[in-house]
């Protein structure tokens, strides 16, 4: 897909996650819109995947793990648009009897979504699993997963992060979503992390980085990544973003992570983001 | 009474360890994982035998939870192995999300439950574990009594779609259920058929049962003692028409009162048949080091204890 296909379409999940939350008045657009344009790149050109007949086992595909549920907008979003469900099904997030739930899960049958997340730091741990029991299947696809930054404070990353090298589960490639913020400010002020890099390699991983909000970096990253498996290591990929990316008032900022903006908002931001695939 | 054998004395965890070995013979889907502790749980058969099914978690309970999970999704029957206080407490969340919330096909197989792990103290006796669990929707509990019935307990659960907590123990015990007795989740076993109480019972604490009801025979009561080896779902049916029968009741157990088989019973009875009902069970205090029967004695809740709870219980009626 031309990077300007690609572009639109990240384009297009902006505009539903700004509706999305607005609309329902709840919900994380910080961090979904920050993540738009590596969902479309992986949804769209990465994976391999076959939305029409979701399975739960997803044997002989390509697995993704969204660690942090609470950017569920940006993947409810992504699964619509790759032909997962009907994309009028986002007009429910967040309703009652939606299975557009808060954080995803696969309680509601909703395809896509294979494993509960909302309280941070289990999507690892899950993924490693999901990859073991592919090497015991004779299947040679990857499985991915997206972390927050400040979800690597969590102590459970880094048991699963000790675990998948020292086990060299190396069909598993990460996601950090390094965009520097967290609910209660800046990460350096919540809980300094040091350097990501240096811990992830200390820890036995390959470590890759990318600005996520370049479509071609993005495409080139995660092919790299993919070439680099059962090479014995996980990889992990610091993707480096702009919490609120696309919406000016939201961009830079901490404020936007989990708080929904008002309908004279949504319509400034809705302005700045084209519509492409039609709204939902 | 029925005369009861007791075939030999093992502890709980074997008939966990001996169930498993048989799984990896009989089903290629189950895994094994374990948190740093194979040889306690005795699952040493199972990863001599197939060491690509047996995942080595290390001293992180967490992380080992949430594989389990993520195995499921390949189609895979996951057993954890660690104690019951890492298996529960330490891991509440990610059971919570990743197994009972996802409906996850995971086996949680706890041992060295209870005030019977002995010397370790207050730490590693978690008595809470049986609520812990039954709280969780999706959760099927399951708390055996013996060797032979934890070991058909263990091939049981292999073939139930969905999560399970299964309880045992660690000190050696008397083994006396039927070996070939075919395991049925949620179904209660009357152990003897009585008419003066009812006693309901499950884990170490049901040969406690047996031992007391011997007694109360000898002082002329004819208790109705049942093991009820499901905590959930829990055999209505079965503990119903004993009390509609017997019209009282008596529970025992190796865990707190709060939350555990006599709370599930006072609640079934509360709802729709109320009777005297009296509780051995551990009130509202953690544990110490001892010896495990010295534990039982110190805590309220061994043989005598239930001896003394039939006879209160009778009296109320």
């Amino acid at each position: 897909m031309e990077v300007a296909e690609l572009q639109g379409i990240s384009s297009q999940i902006r505009r539903d996650i700004v509706r999305m939350v607005a609309d329902v008045q709840s919900g994380h657009p910080g961090g979904s819109l920050g993540c738009a344009d590596f969902f479309t790149v992986l949804y769209f050109e990465t994976m391999k995947l076959d939305p029409k007949n979701f399975q739960m086992d997803g044997a002989d595909e390509d697995l993704f793990f969204l660690s942090n549920g609470h950017i569920s907008p940006v993947i409810y979003s992504t699964l619509a648009h790759r032909g997962f469900f009907d994309k009028s099904e986002l007009a429910t997030f967040r309703l009652i009897d939606s299975r557009l739930q808060g954080h995803p899960s696969p309680a509601k049958n909703l395809p896509g979504v294979r494993i509960a997340t909302g309280s941070l730091g289990q999507g690892l741990s899950v993924a490693i699993g999901a990859a073991q029991a592919k090497k015991l299947n004779g299947d040679q696809n990857i499985v991915y997963t997206l972390h927050g930054d400040g979800e690597l404070q969590e102590g459970q990353i880094w048991e699963a992060a000790m675990y998948a090298a020292g086990n060299k589960v190396d069909n598993l490639i990460a996601t950090v979503d390094y965009n520097h913020k967290q609910i209660d400010g800046d990460i350096d002020e919540v809980l300094p992390m040091g350097d990501l890099a240096q811990k992830w390699q200390a820890f036995g991983w390959e470590v890759l980085e990318m600005d996520g909000h370049n479509h071609q970096e993005i495409i080139d990253t995660l092919a790299k990544a993919k070439a680099m498996c059962g090479n014995g290591k996980p990889i992990v990929i610091i993707m480096t973003t702009i919490m609120g990316n696309g919406v000016d008032f939201m961009m830079h900022t901490h404020k936007w992570h989990g708080s929904a903006p008002s309908q004279e908002q949504k319509e400034i931001a809705l302005a700045q983001l084209p519509e492409t695939l039609g709204d939902y | 009474m029925k005369d009861i054998e007791v075939i030999d004395h093992k502890d709980t965890r074997s008939g966990f360890g001996a169930g498993l070995e048989e799984l990896g013979k009989t089903n290629p889907n189950v895994v094994a994982l374990c948190a740093d502790l194979t040889g306690s749980l005795k699952m040493n058969a199972f990863k001599d035998q197939n060491p690509e099914r047996f995942f080595q978690a290390g001293i992180a309970e967490a992380n080992m939870i949430g594989m389990a999970a993520g195995l499921t999704i390949g189609g895979k029957i996951p057993f954890t192995g660690t104690f019951a206080n890492f298996s529960t407490g330490r891991v509440y969340d990610q059971i919570r999300q990743s197994v009972a919330y996802s409906n996850k096909n995971v086996k949680i197989c706890a041992s060295h439950a209870g005030l019977t792990l002995g010397e370790d103290g207050a730490t590693h006796q978690i008595l809470e574990d049986i609520g812990l669990m039954k709280m969780l929707p999706n959760m099927t509990v399951i708390s055996p009594c013996d060797y032979n019935e934890t070991k058909a307990a263990t091939i049981a659960i292999a073939e139930h779609n969905g999560p399970v907590y299964l309880r045992f123990g660690r000190p050696k015990v008397p083994n006396f259920t039927d070996p070939n007795k075919k395991f049925v989740i949620g179904k209660a076993d009357i152990i003897n058929e009585g008419k003066d109480v009812t006693i309901i019972a499950t884990g170490h604490l049901v040969w406690k049962a047996i031992e007391a009801g011997k007694a109360l025979l000898e002082k002329g009561i004819n208790p109705e003692i049942i093991n009820v080896h499901t905590i959930k779902p829990f055999d209505e049916e079965t503990v119903l028409n004993s009390i509609n029968k017997t019209k009282c009741v008596v529970t025992a157990e190796e865990h707190m009162m709060n939350g555990g088989l006599g709370d599930t019973v006072s609640q079934l009875l509360a709802r729709k048949l109320p009777s005297p009902l009296e509780m051995v069970a551990v009130n509202d205090t953690f544990g110490e080091s001892g010896k495990g029967e010295e534990l039982l004695t110190k805590y309220g809740i061994n043989t005598k204890d239930v001896i003394a709870a039939a006879e209160r219980a009778i009296q109320r009626k």
